[in-house]
């Protein structure tokens, strides 16, 4: 796909000439630059990407992506990028998309998009607020959260995005945040990398209507307490000193102190398995950050293959051919009984 | 009862007529709808001009035996040509009380009526909800009534195969075809063939639908239970080869032909919905083409899908009814915004809400003309028959493609369905669309237009130095850019209307059908095409000057039209709605357009017509 007549490509050749008009000091500064910076190792001729994107914050991404782009309708995105890549599956097609966009008014598309496997990237800006409309709760913001349209507090249970995702069977779940730079790009390029649907949800700050949304996870002082990097094949570690863990009991998953006298040595702790067959492991990550002291695990949390929704299209459509022959459109008008009239 | 198999050969009179309708009708679970479309193929292939009307119930299967189960399947064949199902029925085949109660009315006095005698017992009849036996009460005298024991003859012809009594049953329907057939001297050897076909893996069901239906046809032939037969010799339509086609194939075959003829696959995004899914049955079965089907999982993802393969270089298409229609109005504003060619077909049913599904009505047009939010003007287009549905999508596809804008194409029910001769054209007949990517990076621009067209240039993601962004917010004359300014955004709303009305400049005059001026145009689109045909035949006849203009395109209309509509005295409007396409000819006119308006989910009658427009000469 990619030959060696393709130039080297500079964070410079993704910036358009377009004003980035988000508020200043907003987490999405922090995403672009990430995107940017990651894109040109990738090895793709520029031409390749498509970015697209709902309505929201987010999604006026792909007006400051220097690649094709289409920023299309409310929740939506999804549904035009499955066109897109139906129609064109070499294509490297990124979606941008909110909380808001993806998880309410895009949630069928965004979980049928998934399950049918389609290879496209989701970058899903959670700030659990909604910012373009000037401050409603969304679905991620948390129970009892006082905002514009909830003056007395929300009385809906949010969404967890990632349980959620996990449960439409994606192949790739991952989690980073705005301002964890290296994490951020590591996570990028590892979803640049899976072939199938890969839903990735960053943590992003939205400093004028829910400032300080992920304080508990960014904060300097309270981050290696409050995160758990997520790696392949090492064990779920965390805290300042590295003295604690997360460990399988049965059916749960339990936060455990290392060398404290209690016996417990790195071998009791649970090692992370990207590829575990069964969803029930990633599930159980996924819904840590709901359990009081428990950390939020970020990285990737499941990362399997399966055949991509618009290569079994196109092999489909392949095999018809091998078989009937290519379609002759004087025999399909003809198809049938026919009669003739002199 | 071995004379039912065994045909002995008696003299029947045998009578040569012009045109027969014959209607099938019995509970949803009859196979009313396979036996008619058996004897429309039929005669079909003998060289009769046809025309079809199948109506079903919304329900798969409503209680047997009950009135809302009851479908039928109409058909009148003819030696000259047909242009509706029509009015009324020569031969009513009845399957059931309830089936004989709803279709009665329709029977021709002295019609023939073939009942099935078997299903008149006492709980039959109160299922239909019927107080006595119509059989026997002689409110069916003024009929030539064949009651017949369509069940017991049909077990006893199949009683050596060893069939249980309800596998039995089920072939009772090809008793009924079998009867048919003989009453019109056709043969059975297609439906023998199509049989085979269908129950390729169940020979013993094969060898039981032959026996019934040969049955029937000797059941007629031994017992002179009719005294006539009839002759309907082939019709002298236009020389060529035809084919038997429905509204709804016609369109799929359509929308191959326009992608081949492009050069371009074809994609549909489509979610199931009555009476537009064998649409997407159609093309699904044209892999071979490279048509990619994408059963989306709803209305809005399937126009959103068809938006992106249109976005990246794909002939797109969606496919819908009018609930459909609704869920797709933000999009189709937004393939509006980033002109991009996208075909959206809307095969109208009855509304509003989920209405009356598998009924027919034409009470979109405003919908398709208005219904976005906003200046969201879109071209819109209209079939006649269910043959015109194929010049109809190739023209949808021409018009998307070479001006870059979305087109709706609007059909109905009674199109998708019924079927008619079809003149199959040679692929050369079928006009070739030009389509033309942009790839010179050299002063390209994303909404620099074709002066001509004010098409803006078709970019695809791919190619080199292109890359440029678009979407739904207001776009910067010529840069495409974000723009919000007050004077732009004036222009560019005029600047897509224009585009739009430019059409009109590609689109051929209409010429009035029957006289070119006189006491009354009928100014009509879409399905109403037969009946107003039909009608305005038999009032010409009578020394009337009426002429007929059928409008294919509606946005924009033919630039004559208004010049056309002033050539007489008055101008009718018939539609199955409240009177769309004559609000917009008033209000575009100032023409005082009379409406004619049926809205009761059943496509207008010819003598309808007729007595409209003597209504109105006297």
């Amino acid at each position: 796909m990619t030959t060696a007549t393709i130039p080297v490509l500079t964070k410079k050749d993704f910036q358009t000439d377009q004003e980035v008009r988000w508020c200043p000091g907003c987490g999405d500064y922090a995403i672009l630059s990430a995107v940017q910076s990651v894109f040109p190792e990738l090895g793709i001729p520029r031409e390749k990407f498509v970015v697209i994107s709902g309505i929201g914050c987010s999604s006026r991404f792909p007006y400051y992506m220097n690649t094709y782009g289409f920023h299309t309708i409310h929740g939506r995105g999804p549904a035009v990028a499955t066109g897109v890549k139906i129609s064109h599956p070499e294509l490297e097609v990124w979606l941008a998309t909110g909380d808001g966009d993806s998880l309410a008014i895009g949630g069928n598309h965004t979980i049928h998009m998934l399950r049918r496997n389609v290879g496209i990237k989701v970058l899903m800006f959670n700030n659990k607020i909604y910012g373009l409309t000037k401050g409603q709760y969304s679905p991620t913001s948390e129970f009892g959260k006082k905002t514009k349209s909830t003056p007395f507090g929300t009385t809906d249970r949010p969404f967890n995005p990632l349980a959620l995702v996990i449960g439409a069977d994606t192949s790739f779940v991952a989690r980073s945040v705005d301002v964890f730079q290296q994490h951020l790009k590591d996570t990028l390029r590892k979803t640049a990398a899976h072939s199938g649907s890969a839903y990735v949800e960053i943590l992003q700050n939205c400093n004028i209507f829910n400032d300080g949304a992920w304080f508990d996870l960014t904060e300097k002082e309270a981050r290696s307490e409050h995160v758990v990097q997520l790696e392949h094949g090492k064990p779920l570690i965390f805290g300042k000193n590295r003295d604690k863990g997360i460990r399988l009991n049965g059916m749960e998953t339990e936060v455990v102190h290392l060398g404290n006298g209690n016996g417990l040595t790195e071998k009791d702790i649970l090692v992370h398995d990207e590829h575990h067959p069964n969803p029930a492991y990633a599930f159980l990550l996924a819904q840590m950050e709901e359990k009081p002291g428990f950390p939020t695990p970020i990285g990737v949390l499941r990362s399997w293959d399966r055949d991509r929704y618009e290569d079994v299209m196109a092999k489909q459509i392949q095999d018809v051919i091998a078989k009937r022959g290519p379609g002759d459109l004087s025999k399909l008008l003809r198809s049938g009984d026919t009669w003739e009239v002199r | 009862m071995a004379t039912i198999t065994d045909p002995v050969v008696r003299v029947h009179k045998r009578e040569v007529i012009d045109k027969a309708v014959l209607r099938f009708c019995g509970d949803s679970g009859d196979g009313m709808q396979i036996t008619g479309s058996q004897f429309t193929n039929t005669v079909a292939l003998y060289g009769n001009d046809l025309a079809t009307f199948p109506d079903y119930p919304a329900e798969i299967r409503a209680p047997a035996g009950t009135l809302p189960g009851v479908s039928g399947f109409q058909i009148q064949f003819s030696s000259s040509d047909v242009f509706t199902p029509g009015d009324s029925v020569d031969v009513l085949v009845a399957m059931n009380p309830a089936a004989l109660k709803t279709n009665i009315k329709d029977l021709k006095m002295n019609g023939i009526l073939i009942v099935n005698r078997d299903a008149f017992t006492v709980a039959d009849l109160r299922k239909a909800d019927v107080a006595s036996n119509p059989l026997e009460d002689h409110s069916l005298d003024g009929y030539r009534l064949f009651a017949v024991d369509l069940e017991r003859l049909t077990r006893a012809a199949l009683a050596e195969l060893g069939l249980d009594a309800k596998s039995m049953d089920r072939c009772k329907n090809f008793f009924a075809l079998g009867m048919s057939y003989w009453l019109y001297n056709r043969t059975m050897d297609l439906t023998y063939k199509w049989i085979e076909d269908k129950f390729k893996t169940k020979p013993l069901l094969v060898e039981a639908n032959k026996m019934a239906m040969r049955a029937g046809y000797n059941y007629c032939e031994a017992t002179e239970a009719f005294q006539v037969s009839y002759e309907i010799p082939p019709a002298k339509l236009t020389p060529g080869t035809y084919r038997n086609l429905s509204g709804n194939q016609a369109l799929a075959m359509g929308f191959v032909a326009a992608s081949q003829k492009a050069g371009l696959p074809l994609f549909l995004g489509s979610y199931p919905i009555t009476p537009a899914s064998d649409i997407l049955h159609e093309l699904s079965m044209y892999k071979n083409f490279g048509v990619m089907t994408f059963q989306a999982e709803d209305e809005i993802a399937a126009i959103t899908s068809a938006i992106g393969a249109a976005y990246s270089g794909s002939l797109a298409l969606t496919t819908t009814s009018g609930p459909g229609m609704a869920l797709k109005t933000e999009a189709m504003g937004l393939a509006i915004m980033t002109e991009l060619p996208v075909v959206i077909c809307d095969i109208q049913r009855g509304g509003p809400s989920t209405g009356l599904p598998t009924k027919t009505e034409q009470a979109d047009l405003l919908q398709a003309m208005f219904g976005r939010n906003s200046e969201a003007p879109i071209p819109v287009i209209a079939a006649s028959t269910p043959g015109d549905c194929f010049w109809v999508a190739v023209e949808a596809c021409r018009i998307a493609l070479k001006y870059m804008i979305p087109v709706i194409v609007l059909s109905d029910g009674y199109l998708a369905n019924g079927a008619e001769p079809w003149r199959i054209p040679n692929v050369d007949e079928i006009p070739g669309i030009q389509v033309k990517f942009a790839t010179d990076p050299v002063g390209f621009l994303p909404y620099k237009r074709d002066p001509q067209t004010l098409a803006r240039p078709w970019a695809i993601p791919g190619t080199p130095g292109l890359e440029h962004r678009i979407g739904g917010i207001e776009k910067q004359d010529v840069t495409g850019n974000v723009n919000y300014e007050p004077m732009n955004h004036e222009k560019m709303v005029r600047i897509r209307a224009a585009k739009v009305e430019g059409i009109a400049q590609d689109i051929p005059d209409v010429v009035p059908a029957g006289d070119p001026d006189g006491d009354l145009l009928i100014v009509a689109w879409g399905s109403t095409y037969g009946a107003i045909t039909a009608g305005l035949k038999a009032a010409r006849a009578k020394g009337h000057r009426i002429g007929h203009v059928h409008l294919r395109h509606l946005n924009p209309l033919p630039k004559n039209l208004g010049e056309v509509m002033g050539r007489y005295r008055q101008v009718l409007v018939p539609e199955m709605n409240m009177g769309q396409l004559s609000m917009i000819l008033r209000a575009k006119f100032l023409v005082d357009a009379q409406g004619y308006n049926k809205i009761q989910g059943q496509p207008f009658k010819q003598s309808e017509i007729e007595g409209k427009i003597e209504e109105i000469l006297g």
